[in-house]
């Protein structure tokens, strides 16, 4: 696989909302690509006997019945927010 | 206006009514409480929480997607849906892609008398997001709602009108109430929906542009926002233009579809499975139990009222319009055995029952009245002891008052009068009092007797047997 375009980087950076740096971009076209390269040799592996899988733990089929516990208090709940009003989280306006 | 065929897809999301939330046991019950009481720190997204899913939720949509003749998937397989937005803290919903735990499936639909089958690509879990209220120095977060069980049901593009769409809604509104998996309740939110419309030319090969529009909350807006679409769709190709890829809203105020987002805004979701749930791998044993104790729908309804009971279809379909009433009528009949035929009692639910209901928004769990006493009043009724309007009238007060049948009839002497030496006495009243009509009716003039029974009625102050009047009369002016 080639090299990540700074596009590209441009393009995963808007997704995460990082705002990058011309030296930034540089630096992580090369990291990002670097792990690429890594996973490229894992491609290299013969997996065709075995089936695919989208958990890494033995586990499958972990459920809870449906039952209550208490909620948090409204002041547990807003002990950590950087800003409130009205009982809720106050954000930045947003528009969808 | 038959240029274009439409084509009309949809999407309905349905609020689950499990008591806790989809990933956490924290209430699901959010409606009309203060912000933020119902949150945990999974709801809040705080690090190291970890979802585990609730096996009610994962029944419900066993439940549903078997009605609609689905294929139950014992592995199914969540995933990260990316975005940014306040309404969910972890900045990903969980829902799920390429792996949902029911496919391809259909429901049969009714339009005009015809029925029309509209295929279901999918249904698949997923969690509700909090709610954003804008107020002029931000947006206020209220995470109430945040990891409440969502199922969500895409059809197949089968749909050609705002009918079959507003049908097609309808009903499976009417399936998640009989299965007691949803309330359906479309004004607070519970069961909401998208519409993919789109228009080909007939006869061409290429497809329409698909416009979305979200956020559908009423059966009328469902309805109204087609309608709009298609005559705008409509004029834009008439007039040779192309229509957008645009994701749409309805403006209730203006009555008219908006455009939401373009599609160079659309969004880059970046699906992956969600690491932190292992897949559902479910005991086709437990699948099984779960289908074969649903509750019995009202597609099967109609059709044993129908072939057992001997009921039109039409009075069918009115009997089972929601499962609580359905459920009543078949308590009267249990409760009659056979001492009441069941044709009787469906006439008197239809007609005096869902009447009351209607009028006095009255449900059946708040009615003081018993089965026994209902049946009690038909069979009264039946064999003669009092009239038909002596027996609504005893079915008002029992409704009011809970007291029983044989009670109000005795107080207020409802007694039908079928006792000829009472009667003749009315009916001789009734032929000296009124000349005129007798000598009418006498002349040949048929309908002049419904005038004289409604005398001796009167007279009787309703409690004579109209049957036998008429016979009295008809013997003594003949």
């Amino acid at each position: 696989m080639s090299k990540l375009t700074i596009k590209e980087v441009e393009h995963i950076a808007f997704l995460a909302r990082l705002a990058l740096t011309d030296d930034e971009k540089w630096l992580f076209q090369n990291q990002l690509s670097a792990i690429l390269e890594y996973v490229e040799i894992l491609q290299q592996l013969d997996t065709n006997d075995i089936p695919p899988t989208t958990s890494a733990l033995p586990l499958g089929n972990v459920m809870r019945p449906d039952t209550i516990i208490e909620p948090l208090t409204i002041m547990d709940a807003l002990a950590n927010a950087p800003d409130s009003a009205e009982d809720s989280f106050r954000v930045k306006p947003v528009f969808d | 206006m038959t240029k274009y065929k439409v084509i009309i897809g949809m999407e309905v999301h349905i609020e689950l009514q499990t008591k806790g939330k989809l990933f956490t046991n924290v209430s699901a019950d959010f409606f009309g409480k203060l912000p933020n009481r119902n949150v945990h720190p999974l709801c809040l997204g705080m690090p190291g929480t970890l979802p585990v899913i609730n096996q009610e939720a994962v029944a419900y949509a066993i439940m549903t997607g078997s009605v609609l003749n689905c294929t139950v998937h014992p592995y199914s397989v969540f995933a990260r849906k990316h975005y940014f937005y306040p309404d969910l803290p972890k900045g990903y919903q969980i829902s799920q892609y390429e792996k949902p735990i029911c496919t391809t499936g259909d429901i049969i639909i009714e339009v005009n008398g015809q029925a029309k089958q509209i295929g279901i690509t999918r249904l698949h879990l997923e969690e509700d997001t909090g709610k954003l209220t804008h107020v002029e120095d931000g947006s206020l977060v209220d995470l109430n709602r945040a990891g409440v069980p969502l199922m969500e049901i895409v059809s197949e593009p089968d749909m050609r009108t705002a009918e079959e769409a507003y049908i097609y809604v309808n009903q499976i509104r009417q399936i998640v109430r009989y299965l007691g998996v949803s309330t359906g309740d479309m004004e607070k939110g519970a069961m909401r929906c998208e519409v993919n419309l789109s228009l080909k030319p007939i006869g061409s090969k290429v497809l329409g542009t698909k416009v979305e529009i979200k956020n559908l909350n009423s059966f009328r807006t469902v309805r109204n926002s087609i309608d709009y679409e298609i005559k705008r769709q409509t004029k834009v190709l008439d007039e040779g233009g192309k229509i957008e890829q645009v994701t749409m809203g309805w403006d209730e105020d203006n009555k008219k579809t908006v455009v939401r987002r373009r599609k160079e805004d659309a969004h880059d979701y970046r699906y992956f499975p969600e690491p932190d749930l292992p897949p559902l791998n479910l005991d086709p044993a437990w699948i099984e139990k779960i289908i074969s104790t649903m509750p019995e729908l009202p597609t099967s309804k109609v059709k044993r009222y129908v072939e057992e009971w001997g009921l039109s279809k039409e009075q069918a379909n009115i009997l089972t319009e929601n499962s609580e009433r359905a459920e009543y009528f078949e308590r009267l009949v249990v409760t009659a055995k056979d001492n009441v035929p069941t044709k009787s009692i469906a006439d008197w639910v239809q007609g005096e029952l869902f009447r009351y209901l209607n009028e006095t928004n009255v449900t059946i769990d708040d009615i003081k009245f018993t089965p026994d006493d209902f049946i009690r009043v038909i069979k009264l009724v039946k064999d003669g002891t009092i009239n038909r309007l002596a027996g609504k009238e005893v079915l008002a007060e029992i409704w009011q008052t809970g007291d029983k049948p044989d009670q109000i009839i005795k107080a207020k002497g409802l007694k039908q009068i079928s006792d000829s030496g009472a009667l003749e006495t009315i009916v001789d009243k009734v032929i000296a009092d009124n000349p005129k009509p007798v000598a009418q009716f006498k002349g040949g003039k048929e309908a002049t007797m419904k005038f004289l029974v409604g005398q001796v009625m009167r007279h009787s102050r309703g409690k004579a047997n109209p049957k036998m009047a008429e016979k009295m009369l008809r013997k003594k002016l003949t």
